[in-house]
């Protein structure tokens, strides 16, 4: 991201950053070559950023399929113990995320916060089973446990800003639980979530686990939306809400479970409460006769 | 013949101080009354360190530290901020696990590939486990805004020195309380490792505090008159004497005793696992473990072949040096631990039970006791009934699912069991009527933060560990 | 659990499907977690000096050095047999290993090649690996890897009839084989990583046993997973339960995925854990490995001179 739009008379010029997709827990440019312009909340170029094309969400959709097994068979403390460490990654690069959502006029207590939302929702891996599930007294000889699940792909369209909070606050509360998610970055802002894509990168979270697409909302979702191998579809950034039903609709295919547009404007700093994670669990339960 | 060479963990990795103060509002200082005592290698019985003795005025500072830093400091802290206090305890004692692992097996005697295995990463788990829960108390089941008790007094056992530490330090600061602990007087160097470690972590002063010593001192914290909860784990007698000394008081008090837990061999059990179960059952920790599978009750059926099976994995047993990677079996704790189950399985052979160990060279210096199994014992025989807290097993049996049962039951203790059958519903109704905090299927001694552990009846009340280990730190 | 006290009783078990199958069902099952843990915790043994040595040695002496390609020819079944006899170049101080496996097309080749060696020529058969060929074909095929001069011959486990639940079929293959093998000792290769649970391995090694196998084998190295530790456990377990019902003695045989020497040397510590000194011998207990010997020359190597070596010194046959 420019900082120095000229360069001091014998000074340093920076090497700026090309920005691309996180699939698979690679960086790769879309497979359409496209690119689209970036700009400032004051109008300043900053960056070309990947245009997904729909073979990218294929692509994405793919890679998050085959990172499920791995993924969902990880021990609720590993699971933690990754999430703390992505965390603690973020936490040292503070100062470019500040850089990056301030030219979009965010603040950094948005950075702050979406450091500190990982850091809860580590804590949440190994306890979510402990407050959503549990043992039902049946009018019978049987044990009966009822536990949640992780639902498989889910496909993700992010806030459209705040920039990185409140992609922060749809990513983690899939994934802490076991799912794997291929993610559509805020349109006009998505450059954060490629950095943070990079911090996905160097915290030991499996390939494939999170992927990042950025582009056209408008073009991308449609294909997401209608992927017979994605489980699950949260609707939370798209703000066209023709759109929003179109979206619904193709999910009907495959009975998604479909996460809504929010009715209302979201406060992304107060307590995200169980329901992001309870949206995508299946609850399974169990049976067996007591009897010697 | 295959002969394991010595393979001796480096004890160079742990710098021992030949002194420790007290750690008191975060620093190390001198006891005010001026006693110190020493501790030792159980294996080797020389010299570790000199470590202070609190006296009644040590305690009392403590206690107005932790009083201070709970007013002022930690309890008006947000969840979110203690977590990160916890979560950096946790990643120092990851990145000290070494360090940590030998530390324990020198001052308890256990054997590095238990303290490295078991100890460390159990109590870096529970420090994880229990960060996690600091800012989302509201979804924990006790309320809307549970909020803490105070400042917490907490003695612990010199069986599982750190981990035991972290089962009581852990989720008493993710709650929002501050903390007096008194580690055992024969096992006091990780916690004061653990001190240095909340040094590193900028633990605000006071929250945490360590004050060694034995009996006297452990009295004097329980009965300081601003503790506003007490947490033990201990034998029984203790025990029973600390809920006679909270009696009529605002103290709150949970207690993790003893246990003589029945490890139950049904004909139909996996055979190999089921011998690995029982040997890990009783010999794990050599036999210190308050929930150690104490009582064998194997089915009649299987008996000979069972039994046949099980003095053959013992003879694999190998006994001694606690710093080598090899060994299974490390020292027992001290020369009073040792004379106390000398004298139990005296008194199993008067009684007329049949000792058997498999041959074992034990060192000329240190405590040490082969790994032993008595046969034809019965439920009226004292070793069936009382704690020997060592590697002695006494073996019953039993005909009927009912009557082990019964058997299992038959005791004032209840703190765990163990069920080995291929039948799943027999598994669930077994585990059904015992009456036991803690039930093992088809396996044995398996601990995690996020588990419930505790005890039935004389064994203690409350829970560590998991949702419910919440409950002992918070006001209601 | 059965009480195995009677010699006669046990063997007679096979004497129809109907008691076969009540016998091999009525074993004690394998609890998955525990036999893992077991092997885990085995695995963490620290060998190291003089123990070490001694046992890169002994685990030189147990390999079975094998090629099973299609592309074998007899220029490459050759230098292989060089490498059994002299694995080290540079070092005359090394032993030899146990013996040569290859295709029955290439037995003559190296039987000439090893001939007076000591070394032992080992033949698979029974259309190796996946065994679905008739019965007449794969006892003609060990009667001709026999006479070509295999002394031991390594035959596949009939899955098929196992996992169908025809354990009469199979137990009489290997019968079958093993007459036609005559004086060649018999590994019988269970293919655990498709058998797929613990029970059916325990069960497979009981019915490779009474059927007069003197090896059972974990794998044809063409499937995955191959050998394992605690599947190997399982089989040890097994040989020491006939051991102890029978008096005879049967060895066992990891075969695939052992590479490296600390492989190596932990399945070594499971046969000292499990079975008596006996068994820690190449006459009842063998590793079928290829790229394991180098691994093996070269942490010897390392024990005699102090340094860590390289892939240029050791030859790659």
């Amino acid at each position: 991201m420019p900082t120095d739009a000229v360069a001091p008379i014998g000074g340093r010029l920076s090497v700026r950053k090309t920005y691309k997709l996180f699939i698979g827990g690679a960086f790769p440019r879309s497979e359409s070559g496209r690119s689209y312009e970036v700009r400032s909340a004051d109008g300043q170029f900053l960056a070309n950023a990947a245009l997904a094309s729909r073979k990218d969400v294929r692509d994405a959709v793919v890679a998050a399929r085959a990172a499920f097994a791995r993924w969902s068979g990880a021990t609720a403390y590993n699971r933690g113990q990754i999430l703390y460490r992505i965390a603690e990654m973020m936490e040292g690069r503070r100062a470019q995320f500040v850089d990056e959502v301030a030219a979009f006029g965010e603040d950094a207590a948005t950075v702050d916060a979406a450091i500190d939302r990982w850091v809860w929702y580590a804590g949440w891996a190994d306890k979510f089973a402990q407050v959503h599930g549990g043992a039902n007294p049946v009018a019978g000889p049987y044990f009966n446990l009822s536990t949640p699940e992780p639902t498989g792909v889910v496909g993700i369209v992010a806030p459209a800003e705040p920039a990185l909070l409140g992609l922060v606050s749809v990513v983690a509360p899939a994934i802490v639980t076991g799912n794997t998610t291929v993610v559509l970055a805020s349109e006009t802002r998505p450059l954060p979530a490629v950095t943070l894509a990079e911090v996905l990168a160097t915290s030991d979270l499996p390939g494939g686990v999170v992927n990042v697409l950025t582009g056209r909302v408008a073009e991308i979702a449609p294909w997401l939306a209608s992927h017979m191998d994605v489980n699950a579809i949260d609707l939370t950034g798209v703000e066209d809400t023709a759109l929003a039903r179109t979206l619904e609709e193709e999910a009907a295919e495959n009975l998604k479970r479909v996460v809504r547009p929010p009715a209302a404007p979201v406060d992304w700093t107060a307590d995200p409460g169980v329901e992001r994670m309870a949206a995508f669990v299946e609850i399974k339960t169990v049976w067996h006769p007591k009897g010697l | 013949m295959f002969d394991y060479a010595p393979a001796p963990e480096a004890r160079s990795i742990v710098d021992i101080k030949p002194s420790y103060g007290l750690f008191i509002n975060g620093e190390f200082v001198d006891p005010a009354e001026g006693g110190t005592f020493k501790t030792i290698s159980p294996a080797t019985e020389e010299v570790l360190a000199e470590v202070a003795e609190a006296g009644p005025s040590d305690v009392d500072a403590a206690v107005r530290a932790a009083r201070a830093a709970f007013r002022t400091v930690w309890g008006p802290m947000p969840g979110a901020a203690r977590a990160k206090y916890l979560y950096r305890i946790a990643r120092l004692i990851q990145e000290r696990a070494r360090e940590l692992a030998v530390l324990e097996s020198l001052d308890n005697g256990k054997p590095i590939r238990e303290s490295r295995d078991v100890d460390i990463p159990l109590a870096a788990a529970h420090f994880f486990y229990y960060a996690g829960w600091a800012d989302k108390l509201e979804h924990a089941g006790f309320g809307p805004a549970p909020r803490p008790l105070g400042v917490a007094a907490q003695v612990i056992p010199w069986n599982f020195p750190l981990l035991m530490l972290a089962w009581k330090i852990a989720p008493a600061l993710a709650c929002g309380n501050t903390v007096v602990l008194k580690p055992a007087e024969t096992t006091p160097l990780s916690a004061l490792v653990f001190a240095e470690i909340c040094q590193q972590a900028d633990l605000p002063p006071g929250v945490v505090n360590i004050v060694t010593g034995a009996g006297a001192t452990g009295a004097a914290l329980v009965a300081h008159p601003d503790v506003d909860k007490v947490a033990f784990t201990g034998s029984t007698a203790v025990g029973r004497e600390i809920a006679r000394a909270v009696a009529g008081t605002r103290k709150r008090l949970t207690l993790e005793l003893g246990g003589k837990a029945a490890n139950i061999v049904f004909d139909d059990a996996p055979i190999d696992q089921a011998v690995e179960g029982i040997v890990n059952g009783i010999f794990f920790n050599q036999g210190h473990v308050c929930c150690a599978g104490s009582r064998l009750l194997v089915q009649e059926s299987i008996y000979e072949p069972l039994l046949d099976s099980l003095k053959r994995r013992m003879a694999r047993l190998r006994v001694g040096d606690p710093l080598d990677k090899n060994t299974d079996i490390g020292a027992i704790n001290s020369a009073a631990q040792l004379e106390r189950i000398r004298a139990l399985a005296e008194v199993g052979s008067a009684e007329g039970a049949v000792p058997w160990s498999p041959p074992c060279e034990l060192p000329d210096r240190g405590f040490w006791f082969a790994p032993t199994i008595f046969t034809g014992v019965s439920q009226a025989h004292r070793i069936a009934r009382e704690e020997i807290f060592g590697p002695v097993l006494s073996v019953l049996t039993f005909r009927t699912p009912a009557e082990a049962v019964e058997k299992a039951n038959n005791t004032p203790y209840g703190l765990s069991a163990g069920i080995w059958t291929e039948k799943g519903s027999r598994i669930l109704e077994i585990a059904d009527r015992l009456r036991a905090g803690v039930v093992w299927a088809n396996t044995f001694n398996r601990f995690d933060p996020s588990s419930p552990f505790g005890g039935y009846k004389e064994s203690g009340y409350g829970r560590e560990g998991g949702r419910h280990g919440l409950e002992a730190y918070l006001a209601h | 659990m059965r009480r195995l006290g009677d010699v006669t009783a046990v063997l007679d078990v096979a004497r129809s499907e109907g008691t076969l199958r009540t016998f091999l069902h009525g074993l004690p099952g394998v609890d998955q977690v525990g036999v893992e843990q077991r092997a885990a915790m085995l695995a963490t043994r620290s060998i190291k000096t003089t123990a070490k040595a001694w046992a890169i040695d002994l685990a030189i002496r147990m390999v079975d050095l094998t090629t099973l390609e299609g592309a074998d020819t007899p220029g490459k079944v050759r230098a292989l047999c060089a490498k059994a006899q002299r694995p080290d170049p540079a070092d005359r101080s090394c032993p030899a290993v146990a013996a040569v496996c290859v295709y029955p097309a290439m037995v003559p080749v190296a039987a000439a090649a090893l001939a007076g060696s000591g070394i032992r020529v080992a033949s698979v058969a029974t259309a190796f690996p996946s065994g679905q060929a008739p019965l007449e074909v794969k006892v003609a095929e060990t009667s001709a890897a026999v006479a070509a001069g295999a002394d031991e011959i390594d035959m596949v486990l009939n899955r098929g009839a196992f996992l169908s639940g025809r354990y009469r079929q199979a137990y009489e293959e290997i019968v079958a084989v093993k007459a036609a093998a005559g004086s060649a000792h018999l590994k019988v290769i269970l293919e655990t990583g498709e058998l797929a649970t613990y029970d059916n391995v325990r069960r497979a090694s009981w019915l490779a046993m009474l059927a007069g196998a003197d090896f059972i084998k974990t794998s044809t190295g063409k499937v995955t997973p191959a050998a394992t530790l605690p599947v190997t456990l399982v089989m040890l377990e097994a040989v020491r339960d006939f051991a102890a019902a029978t008096g005879r003695r049967v060895g066992v045989k990891p075969a695939g995925g052992i590479r490296t020497t600390k492989d190596a040397i932990r399945y070594l510590v499971l046969v000292n854990e499990t079975l008596d000194d006996e068994w820690l011998d190449p006459s009842l207990f063998r590793l079928g490995a290829s790229t394991l010997l180098n691994d093996l020359l070269m942490q010897r190597t390392r024990l005699r001179t102090g340094r860590y070596s390289g892939p240029d010194y050791f030859t790659l046959d």
